[in-house]
């Protein structure tokens, strides 16, 4: 069947295999061809091409619970469960995920395999600083626990390794106390990229921090933007929000998304915040997961899809760089909707995890052949900088810019050796970032 | 409440558990598979059930059934809820060629069926009440070339059910059959997945709204039975030459 990432780009004719149970997958990797390579994927969130090969092993059916123990705010559930379905049994009992992405729609296997982040990234890293422990079924079927104390080598590999140490079949997560599932937050509207940067730094001791960039704005206003701070607030309930919303049936002409409805947009969205400073009240799905009300807003790009395109640079280059790539793009007449930028704290210790001290910024883009020389033309002054890429966004990146944004790669590479030397998990990044190599070239 | 759940395990039914845990009720499973009950019950007391109780048991076993629905009433004290989900989709060459296998196929899907709806009935109508829900499907409605053998054991519950709905009704018990169209299940894993696909949990909260309406024949989701209405109306002169 047809298969792709959340960016409908690339897509391929793809072998969806979904084991009804753990013990079904490791039947699967016992039995299957070991000529064959496969990959995990969980909700298919991913943008580009991390979850994708011509055998994929879903786990979908993997989606049960097995216990949580309200005390020590600790849950155990297996690796299909979605933040969605772990926030119906969490928000009830006043505890929330320590990290949440822009999507209540992705796996924990997902989450774990990406190492992902949040609005709250400054104060409280990466979804993998919250993980316990986790069971990896390796390419031999063979099942190995792993934490920060227990096989912490595969574990530092597995947490953000794209999936490719093995399935990941349930995990053991810790998950925060919180006053309300309610969020106060301020928005503020900047001026230029410096006064965004400044007001990111001023708001960082609140819990989410981020910012919303005008990509389209230039000259003395390149980079002016609303920066939202906000916190979990006492005096508002807690409850789970079911939301109804509309969907995009089709794929919508591409035409929809032009530089004049960018434009238009990005207007409106600086005007609508343009305001004295106030307040707003939001529920962590509205603040958190705002585009979940659109079901498969993904298809307002059209039928050839979209490519996200989400980099980290170091502190001392930040704001240099981000300005070169910002200015790049306005004269590309490229815009996106949804431009970011968000301050990342400390990193942690695993070997491919993207977050690191420094400002990350995403941009989407509609596909189109004249948006590839640009990303490579940006990929350039992200290096240059300092900086790299996040795998899960990508769908383009070239082996070398991959290895100069992630110096530890060949560490990762020797931990993967020992634990799959037949190189059966791969995906169709792997191949094209030189992680493993393509099935063709190793007959 | 008290829900009883036989095929626990299948995905429209794990689904619709998963509903009644979130609802707080007390839950008893039934299937064949002891590992993965014990996984169910632990995820649907995550997921809020009052209590979990199981067993397990190869439905093709009639002389258990009675005892097995003897011990779901003893531990839930009375059964409000019985659904009824097993089922097997047989392949249909090798069923229409060996009789065995067509047995086998008409075993789970009709008589193993029909052998648990006689002792969960004889228990409610002692209880005076009850609901006892049975998912059979939209293959029974008319005999169709791809899947006949199946489609004719899912006929046979639809028609008993509409016969014992009447005779149960002045003991207080409804009897409710559901008709799923396509489901998106490991059932059906081996399909490639058009449009007309329902997901197991679409079809499970079709199945707890009717239970708890009272309905009693139900298509989920409910174009079905517009599908269906057109399906058997096509002449059987035209029918025959069909092959879908
Ligand atoms: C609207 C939107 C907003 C987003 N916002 C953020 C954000 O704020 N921060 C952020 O960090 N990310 C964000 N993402 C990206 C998303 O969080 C990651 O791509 C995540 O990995 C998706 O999880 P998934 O379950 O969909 O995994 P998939 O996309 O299916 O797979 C992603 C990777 O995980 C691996 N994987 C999946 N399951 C397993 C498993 N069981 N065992 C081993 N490997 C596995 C796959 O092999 C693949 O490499 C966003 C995505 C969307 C669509
Ligand atoms: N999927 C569809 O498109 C569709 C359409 C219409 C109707 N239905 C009906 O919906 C019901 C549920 O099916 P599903 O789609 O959820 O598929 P499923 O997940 O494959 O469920 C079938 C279940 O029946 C159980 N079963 C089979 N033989 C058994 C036996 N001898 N003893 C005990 N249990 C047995 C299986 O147990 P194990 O897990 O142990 O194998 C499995 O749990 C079935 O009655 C099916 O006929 C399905």
């Amino acid at each position: 069947m047809q298969l792709a990432g959340w960016g409908r780009f690339p897509r391929v004719d793809a072998e969806l295999i979904e084991p009804p149970t753990a013990q079904a997958v490791i039947t699967v990797l016992k039995e299957s061809d070991e000529e064959g390579t496969l990959i995990a994927r969980g909700a298919g969130r991913s943008y580009g091409d991390s979850s994708l090969n011509t055998q994929v092993l879903s786990s979908r059916f993997l989606d049960s619970f097995s216990s949580f123990d309200e005390g020590s705010a600790r849950l155990r559930c297996s690796a299909g469960v979605t933040i969605d379905e772990l926030l119906k049994v969490s928000i009830p009992k006043g505890l929330f995920p320590a990290v949440v992405p822009g999507t209540k729609q992705v796996s924990i296997g997902g989450a774990i395999a990406a190492d992902i982040h949040g609005k709250n990234h400054h104060r409280d890293g990466s979804f993998c600083d919250h993980v316990e422990s986790l069971t990896l079924a390796l390419a031999s079927g063979e099942i190995k626990v792993c934490s920060t104390k227990k096989n912490k080598e595969l574990f530092h590999a597995t947490c953000g390794g794209m999936g490719l140490t093995g399935v990941i079949l349930d995990a053991t997560v810790n998950l925060e106390k919180v006053p309300s599932v309610f969020i106060r937050s301020q928005a503020i509207a900047t001026k230029n990229l410096n006064h965004t940067i400044e007001q990111l730094e001023a708001l960082n001791d609140n819990k989410f921090v981020v910012a919303w960039v005008d990509c389209l704005a230039t000259g003395d206003e390149l980079g002016r933007g609303i920066v939202h701070a906000g916190n979990f607030t006492e005096d508002a309930p807690m409850e789970y929000v079911r939301r109804w919303g509309p969907s995009v049936p089709f794929n919508t002409p591409s035409l929809m998304l032009n530089r004049y409805s960018m434009s238009w947009f990005n207007n409106f969205y600086y005007w609508l915040y343009n305001r004295p400073a106030g307040e707003d009240l939001d529920s962590y799905d509205s603040f958190f997961f705002p585009l979940d009300s659109i079901k498969h807003w993904n298809r307002l790009y059209g039928r050839k899809g979209f490519l996200q395109y989400q980099f980290l640079l170091p502190e001392d280059t930040a704001q240099k760089g981000t300005q070169a790539v910002l200015e790049r793009v306005a004269d590309a007449g490229k815009g996106s909707f949804l431009a970011v930028l968000k301050k990342f704290g400390a990193g942690n210790s695993n070997l491919l995890s993207f977050p690191g001290p420094g400002l990350t910024l995403t941009l989407d883009f509609k596909n189109e052949a004249s948006l590839f020389p640009l990303l490579d033309e940006l990929d350039k002054i992200v290096i240059e900088n300092g900086g790299r890429h996040y795998l899960a966004k990508d769908a383009r990146l070239s082996a070398e810019t991959f290895k100069a944004g992630y110096p530890q790669w060949a560490k990762f590479k020797a931990v993967k050796d020992k634990v799959d030397p037949q190189q059966r998990f791969s995906s169709l990044q792997s191949q094209r970032i030189g992680l493993t190599t393509a099935k063709d070239e190793r007959l | 409440m008290n829900v009883l759940i036989i095929g626990a395990t299948s995905a429209i039914a794990k689904a619709a558990a998963r509903q009644y845990a979130a609802r707080g009720e007390c839950l008893f499973l039934i299937a064949r598979d002891d590992k993965r009950l014990q996984e169910m019950s632990e995820d649907l007391v995550v997921r809020g059930a009052d209590s979990v109780n199981s067993a397990s048991l190869d439905l093709l076993q009639h002389d258990q059934h009675s005892q097995a629905i003897d011990e779901a009433a003893s531990v839930l004290g009375t059964i409000d809820i019985a659904l009824v989900c097993h089922g097997s989709l047989p392949d249909q060459e090798q069923a229409e060629n060996d009789f065995a296998a067509a047995e086998k196929a008409l075993d789970i899907n009709g008589l193993s069926v029909i052998s648990l709806v006689t002792a969960l009935a004889a228990t409610m109508k002692l209880q005076g009440n009850g609901k006892i829900a049975v998912v059979t499907s939209v293959a029974g409605d008319r005999g169709r070339q791809p899947n006949f053998v199946y489609g004719a054991a899912k006929a046979m519950v639809s028609t008993y059910l509409q016969g014992l709905r009447g005779k149960l009704l002045p003991h207080g018990v409804q009897v409710i059959d559901i008709r799923p169209g396509l489901v998106d299940s490991p059932m059906t894993a081996h399909l490639e997945k058009g449009a007309l696909f329902s997901s197991p949990e679409t079809v499970a909260a079709k199945i707890v709204k009717s239970i708890d309406g009272n309905r009693h024949t139900v298509y989920a989701p409910g174009y079905w039975r517009l599908i269906m209405l057109v399906v058997k109306s096509i002449p059987e002169a035209i029918f025959k030459r069909l092959k879908f």
